[in-house]
């Protein structure tokens, strides 16, 4: 990629993004507050099974491990 | 005894003093990736909820700023994957038309490079956000994504090709005459002209 290229590239994206207000509206903490107080849910079975079927497959294909690790 | 070392041994009121301290640096980080200022705050109060339930592993000499970065870097990324296999991305048929009138042509394109984006993974949507977008130095990505600045350089580098490639199917590509019309007045020709 020639940097003249990326110049224009970076140009458009600009537009294209306009700034986004940065400033915190408000103080979160009451709203983190209220987070550290809700019951944590633990991990659903789907998850195990998820899980354990990713495994099982890295076992049979070990190749899905190169694919896995390019979208991560 | 430090503020890092009482937030270390759990104490509630050093995690307050520390929330209150970078909740602001923190959310405007996140905001800087995800555009969306609602969805910052959210992932704001997750990630300092993620700083929470880690701080027994937190070592109190160690870089809590840096570590709060990664945490949020994370959280966001995490929720551009998550948008990024929700949305279908529409593309409309007649997408490589030309649009007639100067402010329509700079609005139909700049929703083009939106939608473009979006279509790259999440990781290259963060870069492109926080090193083009927001010209952030290639160092403070590196920290917060806990990686080389040469893999963010590679990244950037993959982005723009990946950009370029996904314009070009959308027909935005060709368009060389077409120009940008800043409302400051400045003209920029899109890219690939």
């Amino acid at each position: 990629m020639q940097e003249h290229d990326d110049t224009k590239i970076r140009e458009a994206l600009k537009l294209a993004f306009p700034a986004v207000d940065q400033e915190l509206p408000r103080d979160l903490w009451p709203l983190m507050l209220r987070r550290m107080n809700q019951p944590h849910p633990g991990v659903p079975w789907y998850d195990w099974v998820l899980a354990g079927a990713v495994i099982v497959a890295f076992v049979f294909f070990p190749k899905l491990a190169l694919l896995l690790a390019y979208h991560l | 005894m430090s503020l890092l070392e009482r937030f270390a041994r759990g104490e509630a009121d050093a995690f307050e003093d520390l929330f209150r301290q970078y909740q602001g640096r923190v959310f405007a980080w996140i905001v800087r990736i995800v555009r969306d200022r609602g969805v910052a705050e959210d992932l704001t109060i997750e990630t300092f909820w993620r700083i929470y339930r880690a701080r027994h592993r937190f070592r109190p000499d160690g870089n809590f700023s840096a570590w709060a970065y990664r945490i949020a870097t994370n959280r966001a990324i995490n929720h551009l994957r998550r948008r990024h296999s929700r949305s279908e991305v529409p593309l409309p048929d007649d997408l490589a038309q030309p649009v007639s009138g100067d402010v329509n042509v700079q609005q139909e394109l700049g929703r083009q490079i939106q939608l473009a984006v979006r279509t790259l993974p999440a990781k290259l949507q963060m870069i492109v956000m926080l090193a083009l977008v927001e010209e952030r130095p290639y160092q403070e990505v590196a920290e917060a994504l806990g990686i080389a600045v040469g893999t963010v350089k590679s990244r950037v580098f993959r982005a723009v090709r990946r950009l370029r490639k996904r314009l070009q199917q959308m027909g935005v590509e060709n368009a060389g005459t077409r120009r940008y019309e800043d409302p400051r007045g400045v003209k920029t020709r899109v890219p690939g002209s």
